[in-house]
């Protein structure tokens, strides 16, 4: 079935389930059991991480296709199957998604009610994020896509801030408005194609006209997931309710959903389309970057001007993906997961201080780099890494977008690396207001450096940083078979006279 | 293999000395530091004795379609040179500081500091791809920011570290996508791969404000843009004055000797690309034309003693970027050699003064420091001859060759330069000499607790000004021949290209009068200052009184910084609110807001009940399958 010989995909997905279940099910008195279901939850985790890690050794970079592949029956009347499989565009979102549950299980020591239920639910959100992306049948995919709303809205509704109902509530209709029309475009196209295997589904024609109404179907699904401008309001909302585990994971990773989705579906079945939105979709992530920079200038609290940070950055992610070029696809993608580990950063180091009982309102904070140095080095190094300097991960991924759209228009680079400038002044501004500027608190002058568990959750992501900066041909390597082969079959789509030419010349 | 480790021995002190000391101990860090700078200095000189050998891969970078910029030295000749001047200055910056920073809280800091400087600058100044080379001139912009925001407690620090980076990284887009444009037109971004090409798409266009315009033009003029930001040319130049909010020995490595002069090392590397964009030179002579004598109006009446250093930093790029644009490249590398070592020496002496009066930088607070602190004042005298172009000190070769090279290109820009530069000629002896002569001559104007503790610096930081004076005093007769002279096409080889038209072959034929030109603006210049501050020192008032609108002007800086306020900082941040406020509180979320609302209530009476949430989930995930299925049975 595949090089392994066993379901390794799914043992990585259902593992955290299990997990979950023990974790629901323990008993003993609340204490104690909260520690036990911490202590499960992490040993859980860390061995799915492992898991993870080998997949990724035994990984062959070379190959476009799906590897791992996984099939076995499952609606048999309707012709689904249960269909898992990786390849370079979803292995290192898998390993995000591995990576940061672990640090978001650190991070979440602020929680004290209902504790196994909380871990439960970022186990369940494992779980269902990675059989998200490991799905290879889009009605599995479907419902994983679904399923990840549950404990994300969980977690936002029950463990987060004061505004928690409302920012749930807003989540979940919007996401789930969006991914209504996907459920539309499903059905056509299982009924147009005769399954639902991804593969297949890719390499069948579609007619101009269908592509146009399923595009705007995938828009609305992906465009409310990737927080594209002006779907992006639940965002802030969300981000700025949820718990601080929450806030990593949902910034981290589901944001990579929308992100991915255009990716696997919308860019290689409709390629027409694709073709004709792409000046909208230029037009939105200029706009997002640009519009949503300012936004974040303007806000006063740290948790919000990072949530804002990152809805600025999916829209260099959005034009990188529809410039149709090697180099602009493998920056976006380059960029979610630079993005995944820069904000999960930017976001943890918010948790520090509130774990440490401070509001983050930036009129609250000021001069933490006197007493808190190595807080100060990582807040500094992961929002240096959001602004894009050269050296950090967050520079290639931008980078290769500015070169990829240079390829199809002048101003769509010049704009869409506007960012460049404008994250480095609300990063900057940011910074003076944490870790420079005075501040009338007389508390923060007493807060004590990182503790062992911060370091944990820090290092790892600060490491990933700069190996992604100095070194990225190690996560570019896998891209660029996949990338390749959907650049190609794009420009063959929109030129079938060019892809007969190619033909006829082998 | 020299470079190598002239390249990565900063790294590892700067490592040693930013993460070790506690273990290593706050003495035993900061040596670190400085031993492995003598390391890189060392290894410097000796691979500039090796001599010039094809570029060294260390290891890939990216790899993403033709985009294959590795990290690689270059070791070419301005390279060489490059890295010689950068090391040998860095490590001289390095042994004052320690004098310098005694009394500081985290003196490791700062040498942690000023060794990554010196790494990113390095990396940025042997870079063998445009990218290698954006990522150092980022690097040294970032050290650059943390030390300006160095003592972050101060409000004035905090602002002008994001400043400068700021008004930097407008430059530095317009950089990037020149790299952009580079790498969609030629498919590289290596150098060699660049250059060979130039030639080839010189008559190539491309659409832009929907005319064809030349390539190159555009790529060069991005390309400048990104110069001018790091180079503090005019309408880029607000940040550098600000700057010298940093600790001085900054202000000399820094924002004068190295990072600043960044920018002309830019164009002088990227030289056949830009000698096949005749009207981006020309706006290259225009530019450091312009900041030549602007910037020296300014300096004129400044009283800050390292603002005054400051604004002369920024006419003197101009004069190299003058030479750039010209094509008169070696004369720009000559000049800034010579800056580097004049400049550096003047901060350093600034920085000695500074300390003997207890932080106090207002000219207007000194006066008669000669007698009490000899060894700087005869620093600062020869620094000073240095600047105003006196022969024979450095300063004197290299601003002369510039102003002929203006005159020898024939040109009406390149006419203007001339203009340009021998008036702020004049003026740059005008205000070097009233800075010497209100510092170190006349009557002391000091509080009486701050001159019963003048002293003279430790020897750990009158030996750098040693070193330096000694260069600031010979480079120029030193280096002449092979930067500029008879031997300087062998000396550059084929690091710089020099165009068959570049007026740096017509040197010689300038007329006696046009040549001394300059040093008689200058001679000039000193009596004036002379006249006003040795023999009648109520004159500069009296003038200043009688001419109040020019003399506010000018000590306002033409009033760029309440004009970009005006223009750029108050209306985004006003724009900022207004997009939150308004755009997405109002606008955007209007419409889900309402539905939104209703839900909320509904959730807020549910969620009451101890999983209401889960039971409002189940619902709408109910009415999704309901429709999912429905669906499916419709369409079969």
């Amino acid at each position: 079935m595949n090089q392994l010989g066993f379901p390794i995909l799914s043992l990585i997905t259902y593992l955290p389930l299990l997990g979950a279940f023990i974790v629901a099910t323990l008993g003993g008195d609340d204490a104690r059991a909260a520690a036990k279901a911490r202590g499960i939850a992490l040993i859980t985790s860390l061995a799915v991480l492992l898991l993870g890690i080998f997949v990724w050794a035994r990984f062959q970079p070379g190959f476009a296709g799906y590897q791992f592949v996984e099939a076995a029956p499952w609606l048999a009347g309707i012709n689904v199957e249960y269909r898992m499989g990786v390849d370079g565009i979803s292995l290192f979102l898998i390993m995000l998604t591995l990576g940061l549950t672990p640090i978001a299980i650190l991070a979440s020591h602020g929680i004290k009610t209902r504790v196994r239920s909380f871990f439960a639910a970022l186990l369940l959100l494992e779980t269902m994020t990675i059989g998200m992306f490991a799905a290879t049948d889009f009605i599995l995919f479907y419902v994983f896509f679904e399923a990840v709303l549950l404990p994300m809205y969980l977690i936002i509704g029950v463990w987060g801030g004061p505004r928690r109902i409302y920012a749930a509530v807003k989540f979940f209709v919007f996401t789930l408005a969006g991914s209504l029309f996907m459920i539309l475009a499903v059905v056509w196209l299982w009924r147009h194609v005769g399954t639902t295997d991804i593969a297949v589904m890719t390499h069948t024609p579609i007619g101009r006209s269908a592509q146009m109404w399923l595009f705007l179907a995938f828009l609305a699904a992906f465009g409310v997931k990737a927080a594209v401008w002006p779907l992006h309001t639940w965002l802030p909302d969300a981000y700025g309710e949820a718990p601080v585990p929450g806030t990593v994971m949902l910034a981290a990773v589901l944001s990579k959903m929308g992100a991915y989705g255009f990716l696997r579906f919308a860019l290689p079945m409709l390629p027409l389309a694709s073709a004709a939105a792409a000046p909208l979709m230029f037009a939105l992530g200029v706009v997002a970057v640009i519009y949503i920079s300012y936004v974040a200038l303007a806000q006063t609290d740290m948790k919000r001007l990072i949530a804002y940070s990152s809805a600025a950055h999916m829209g260099v992610i959005i034009i990188g993906l529809f410039t149709f070029t090697v180099e602009g696809i493998e920056g976006a993608l380059f960029q979610m997961l630079s993005h995944g580990i820069v904000i999960a950063g930017l976001f943890l180091c918010g948790g520090v201080l509130t774990a440490r009982g401070e509001a983050l309102t930036l009129k609250n904070l000021g001069g933490l780099a006197a007493n808190m140095p190595v807080f100060a080095a990582a807040l500094m190094l992961f929002s240096l890494a959001n602004m894009g300097l050269p050296g950090t991960s967050g520079f290639i991924g931008e980078f290769l977008v500015i070169i990829g759209a240079m390829k199809v228009n002048f101003w769509v680079s010049l704009l869409g690396g506007a960012g460049m400038v404008l994250g480095a002044a609300y990063m900057l501004v940011m910074l003076r207001a944490v870790l420079f500027e005075k501040s009338a608190n007389p508390r923060l002058a007493k807060l004590k450096d990182l503790n062992a568990r911060e370091y944990a959750m820090l290092l790892p992501l600060a490491a990933l940083v700069m190996w992604l900066g100095i070194y990225p041909s190690s996560f570019t390597h896998a891209f660029d078979a996949p990338v390749a082969a959907l650049v190609q079959a794009h420009i063959a789509a929109l030129n079938p006279h060019m892809a007969l030419a190619m033909v006829t010349a082998k | 293999m020299y470079s190598l480790i002239a390249v990565f021995a900063p790294l590892i002190g700067s490592i040693l000395a930013g993460v070790a000391r506690p273990w290593l101990g706050r003495q035993l860090s900061i040596a670190a530091s400085i031993v492995f700078m003598v390391v890189s200095a060392a290894a410097a000189i000796a691979a500039y004795r090796v001599g010039v050998m094809p570029p060294l891969a260390i290891a890939h970078w990216i790899q993403v379609g033709q985009l294959t910029p590795g990290w690689t030295l270059r070791q070419d000749q301005l390279s060489l040179v490059m890295v010689v001047m950068v090391s040998v200055i860095s490590l001289l910056i390095h042994i004052y500081s320690v004098g310098y920073m005694a009394h500081d809280k985290t003196p490791q800091r700062f040498m942690s500091y000023i060794s990554l400087f010196t790494f990113a600058m390095l990396m940025l100044v042997t870079a063998n791809n445009l990218v290698q080379l954006f990522f150092g001139w980022e690097g040294v912009g970032l050290v650059s920011y943390l030390l300006i925001n160095y003592w972050y407690d101060r409000p004035s620090a905090n602002a002008a570290a994001i400043k400068a980076f700021i008004v930097n990284r407008v430059g530095d887009l317009a950089f990037a996508v020149g790299i952009a444009l580079t790498y969609f037109i030629f498919g590289t971004v290596n150098l060699d791969g660049i250059f060979a090409a130039a030639a080839s798409h010189a008559g190539q266009d491309f659409m832009l404000f929907g005319a064809p315009l030349p390539v190159l033009e555009i790529i060069s003029f991005l390309l400048f843009l990104g110069a001018m930001g790091k180079s503090a040319q005019l309408f880029f130049h607000t940040w550098l004055p600000d700057a010298m909010e940093g600790p001085t020995p900054i202000s000399a490595l820094i924002h004068a000797a190295t990072m600043v002069a960044a920018g002309v090392f830019m164009v002088v590397r990227m030289s056949p690309l830009i000698n096949q964009a005749p009207v981006a030179m020309g706006f290259i002579v225009f530019i450091g034309a312009s900041t030549a004598f602007f910037a020296a109006t300014i300096g004129c009446v400044q009283n800050d003693i390292k603002r005054i250093i400051a604004y002369s930093t920024c006419s003197q790029l101009g004069y190299m970027f003058l030479a750039a644009g010209l094509g008169a490249y070696p004369a720009a590398m000559f000049h800034l050699i010579n800056h580097a070592m004049f400049k550096a020496l003047l901060f350093l002496a600034a920085g000695s003064v500074i300390h003997a009066v207890a932080g106090e930088q207002d000219v207007r607070l000194m006066g008669g420091l000669g007698s009490r602190l000899p060894v700087t004042c005869a620093m600062m005298l020869i620094g000073s001859l240095a600047l105003m172009a006196i022969p024979p000190f450095s300063g004197y070769y290299s601003k002369d060759a510039i102003l002929d090279a203006a005159l020898a290109a024939h040109t009406p820009i390149a006419h203007y330069g001339w203009v340009c530069g021998v008036l702020a000629a004049g003026l740059t002896a005008f205000y070097t000499s009233r800075l010497f002569f209100l510092v170190f001559t006349g009557r002391s104007r000091m509080p009486r607790h701050v001159e019963e503790n003048v002293h003279e610096s430790p020897a750990v930081m009158l030996l750098p000004l040693i070193v330096l004076a000694v260069g600031a005093f010979g480079s120029g007769m030193a280096l002449a021949p092979d930067f500029i002279g008879g031997r300087s096409l062998v000396f550059w080889g084929n690091s710089i290209q020099v165009a068959a038209h570049s007026p740096m072959y017509h040197l010689g034929g300038i007329p006696g009068w046009a040549s001394s030109a300059p040093l008689a603006m200058a001679l000039l210049g000193l009596l004036v200052a002379v006249l006003f501050y040795l023999v009648i020192p109520a004159l500069p008032g009296r003038l200043a009184q009688a001419c109040a609108p020019v003399y506010r002007f000018l000590l306002n800086k033409w009033y760029f910084d309440e004009l970009y306020d005006a223009l750029l900082v108050r209306p985004t941040l006003r724009l900022a609110r207004f997009a939150w406020r308004f755009g997405d509180e109002q606008v955007i979320d209007g419409v889900p807001n309402g539905l939104a609302a209703l839900t909320a209530d509904a959730s807020a009476q549910t969620v009451k009940l101890q999983n209401g949430s889960i039971a409002l989930y189940a619902f709408v995930m109910l009415i999704g399958l309901l429709v999912f299925v429905s669906l499916f049975i419709w369409v079969r």
